[in-house]
């Protein structure tokens, strides 16, 4: 996971793009209609969301039909379980801190 | 008694954290505003560690947090603080260095104790609603991440 990959996802237009296309992948035209964005703005955004592998296109008939690539998301929240932790880390270890300040007390 | 962290958004701006420990409040605050031990416990995940922990605990007064993680990776923040009550309460405004999310944070960090435990409540305000998703990401991409239910949502539908 790298900081190109979440930057591509933390852009308010791109972060609509892939609530979309949940459950329902879509067409340029589709997502263009749905969100009131430019078609020429939406392919620029996909173009950008599948290079950092967020979403995968697929030809349906004639057209480009756009849909989140499972991978990427499973990826991501493997990486995020790990980061998820940090407070809890934190205030886990904040608690052993304090018994180990309070034995300190006990000493002196 | 709360030994689980409770993450909460009260408002559109803001997230808050509440967290109870077993020991005064004094003994906490100094947890947390003192360098030497500071260091021993607000260093996130395993293998960071603090570069550099500096603290100017006064209204005016600055501080500076530098973490280092595996694989060369940095995580740096710092801000001024605006109130100081000791042990009560501390009012800061902070910053990212590697913030995109176009303004200050503000961070009110309050301790409560009650029969000698304390509750530590930290709310975080960020300069808009846009500013906070994307703190929220870019804290995630920073290693601060914290459950937040429009990206958990997202993760799940993801996975469908």
């Amino acid at each position: 996971m790298n900081a190109s990959t979440l930057t591509a996802l933390a852009e308010p237009n791109r972060l609509r793009i892939v609530e979309c296309l949940r459950g329902n992948p879509r067409s340029v035209g589709e997502i263009s209609q749905q969100l009131v964005i430019r078609q020429p703005q939406v392919s620029k955004h996909l173009k950008i969301l599948s290079e950092a592998g967020w979403v995968e296109v697929k030809p349906r008939a004639q057209q480009r039909i756009y849909q989140l690539h499972r991978e990427a998301f499973d990826d991501l929240e493997g990486w995020l379980q790990t980061f998820r932790k940090h407070w809890e880390t934190n205030y886990q270890r904040l608690d052993v801190l304090l018994d180990e300040l309070k034995e300190d007390d006990h000493e002196t | 008694m709360k030994r689980e962290l409770s993450v909460t958004a009260p408002g559109e701006r803001e997230i808050r954290m509440v967290r109870d420990f077993e020991a005064p409040r004094q003994r906490v605050f100094d947890c947390y505003f003192k360098p030497n031990l500071v260091r021993r416990w607000m260093m996130g995940p395993e293998g960071w560690t603090f570069a550099v922990c500096e603290i100017d605990l006064r209204v005016g007064g600055s501080y500076r947090y530098v973490l280092k993680g595996p694989d060369g990776a940095e995580l740096a923040w710092g801000g001024v603080y605006r109130e100081v009550v000791v042990p009560e309460r501390v009012v800061s405004l902070e910053k990212y260095d590697q913030d995109w999310t176009g303004g200050e944070t503000r961070g009110t960090v309050e301790f409560y104790e009650k029969a000698g435990r304390t509750t530590v409540t930290t709310t975080l305000l960020y300069s808009s609603r846009e500013a906070r998703d994307g703190a929220l990401k870019t804290r995630m991409a920073e290693g601060l991440a914290m459950g937040f239910d429009r990206l958990e949502a997202l993760l799940d539908e993801g996975k469908e």
